[in-house]
């Protein structure tokens, strides 16, 4: 029967897809690393992209770990303070933003703003030829387009994984000293006291795992656009929603991974 | 049924191929069940102007882009000075790619640049460093197509015609070879036809380049080709002068240059 059969190869197919990807993220990711092993940087690109990613992602990154930093900080005093744990607010929020939070968050936000002007720059450049006109002059597309994002990206991200750790302690201090009346020395020393670089350590990594992962797959959604405008909307939309979820689901295993590494609470 | 022409037997080279610049050898590719090239074999000569015609639909960018490596076949050999292409590698391809540009259709300029830097960026991503050489060679190649006075205005701001100069301009700066146009005066009122044919016909006589022009407009192709060879259905179906062309009893042929449709009104 015809019914069953479709049932049966649509798994089928959808996984033959899912590997497909998987081949061609691969197959990108070595034409990157052979860019990367050539020398050949383009310094003036990668600067212009440091502005685009690194400095023009700044406002949102701020924001976003700042007010994060806030209301996390409002929600758990409230119930912290009914076991008489208040004081250990600065310590819960800075190890969750420094661990989870701040690069969550920023490389969320980076997806959004960037890995979209990624895949639409590239897409419409290739829709219109354009990627086909550097390939007809000997200049690799990989190499002109991809590299220069990457190495932006490997630069800016840890920066902006900082940012959002650094306003979102701000933002969590201002709530407890200004909001809630608590000593300021306690906040901190506590915060000090249960902060330590391996949690710092966490946060730049996963910084860097999620900016090459943003790279990667928005740069492949614009290499491998089609169909005009509607193919390049496409490519944009995929780039962020795959971006977060990747990053998302890569997050839970990294968490684990790391936390061998730098177990929470060891000092 | 016109009998392709064809020249006399090129001489054999030494690694097997004719001798010509270009050599395409059983040429097959198919996009998903369509099969839009069905053995191809094609030479081209240094320092001719060929002219590929036939409808749309048929192949006829693809067959191009397969010389150039953008495209590569499921069955046939590539052959641009008697290197077979289809095997390399797209790093390996620059040097080919020195010797054959290529014009788009659209001309497919890059949109943050000024003409002026679209016209500098082969010469800088092939090695050249030396700004006044740069400078000197960018408006020698502006010179050539008339566009001295535009240097400085991005691809957005210039009219079809103009953009497809900056194009010609962006292939001949680096001194290649063989020109690939796709379509060049496609969408162009007649003054700037004639523009682009004049342009295609001074890079001939002056620099001895090789072109292959895919063109819909009969008016320019009698004006520019050297040969013609008209694709249909996925072969070559003629292959001869443009006088042989014209000469050819051949109706589908007749119908196809003279612009008939067979449909009355």
């Amino acid at each position: 029967m015809d019914a069953p059969a479709g049932l049966l190869t649509l798994p089928g197919r959808t996984f033959i897809h899912f590997l497909t990807y998987l081949g061609q993220l691969t197959a990108l990711m070595g034409e990157l690393m052979i860019a990367v092993r050539s020398g050949v940087w383009r310094l003036k690109l990668v600067a212009q992209q440091i502005v685009a990613i690194g400095y023009g992602s700044q406002a949102v990154v701020i924001v976003t770990g700042a007010f994060t930093g806030a209301v996390f900080t409002f929600q758990s005093y409230a119930k912290f303070k009914e076991f008489g744990f208040e004081t250990t607010v600065g310590a819960v929020v800075s190890v969750a933003l420094c661990r989870e939070l701040g690069p969550v968050l920023a490389g969320l936000m980076v997806a959004g703003r960037v890995g979209a002007a990624m895949a639409a720059d590239i897409g419409t450049m290739k829709v219109t030829e354009q990627v086909d006109a550097l390939r007809v002059m000997g200049v690799h597309p990989v190499d002109y387009l991809v590299l220069p994002r990457f190495l932006a990206m490997m630069i800016s991200m840890p920066f902006l994984v900082a940012e959002s750790i650094s306003f979102g302690l701000i933002a969590s201090y201002a709530v407890t000293s200004f909001g809630y009346d608590m000593p300021s020395a306690w906040y901190l020393s506590h915060m000090l006291d249960h902060t330590n670089m391996e949690d710092l350590s966490i946060g730049m990594i996963k910084g860097f795992v999620f900016g090459m992962l943003i790279t990667l797959i928005s740069c492949h959604q614009g290499l491998t656009a089609e169909n005009g405008a509607v193919g390049v909307g496409l490519g944009t939309t995929r780039a962020v929603v795959i971006s977060s979820l990747v990053m998302l689901i890569v997050n839970f295993f990294l968490s684990i991974l790391l936390n061998y590494v730098f177990p929470i609470g060891s000092v | 049924m016109a009998a392709p022409t064809t020249s006399t037997n090129p001489p054999i080279a030494p690694n097997g191929t004719s001798g010509a610049f270009i050599e395409l050898r059983g040429i097959h590719k198919s996009f998903g069940r369509q099969e839009i090239l069905r053995g191809i074999d094609l030479s081209i000569h240094h320092g001719e102007t060929l002219c590929i015609i036939g409808p749309s639909g048929e192949g006829k960018t693809v067959m191009m882009k397969h010389i150039i490596g953008l495209i590569q076949p499921d069955k046939g050999d590539i052959f641009v000075e008697g290197i077979c292409v289809n095997h390399l590698r797209e790093r390996e391809m620059a040097p080919i790619r020195q010797k054959v540009s290529m014009l788009f259709q659209n001309a497919a300029l890059f949109d943050r640049m000024t003409v002026e830097e679209n016209v500098a960026f082969p010469l800088w991503e092939s090695g050249v460093r030396d700004r006044t050489e740069i400078k000197l060679r960018v408006r020698d190649a502006l010179e050539v197509v008339d566009l001295q006075e535009h240097m400085d205005k991005y691809p957005t701001s210039l009219s079809g015609g103009m953009r497809k100069r900056a194009g010609i301009a962006r292939a001949i700066v680096t001194r290649s070879e063989c020109i690939l146009y796709d379509e060049p005066t496609a969408s162009l009122d007649p003054i700037g036809s004639d523009v682009i044919d004049q342009m295609i016909l001074r890079m001939q006589r002056r620099f001895g380049i090789t072109s292959i022009v895919v063109t819909h407009d009969m008016k320019s192709l009698f004006k520019i080709a050297n040969r013609v060879a008209m694709l249909r259905r996925g072969i070559i179906k003629f292959l001869g002068t443009p006088d042989e062309l014209r000469a050819t009893p051949d109706p589908e042929i007749q119908d196809f240059i003279n612009g008939r449709s067979n449909i009355t009104g």
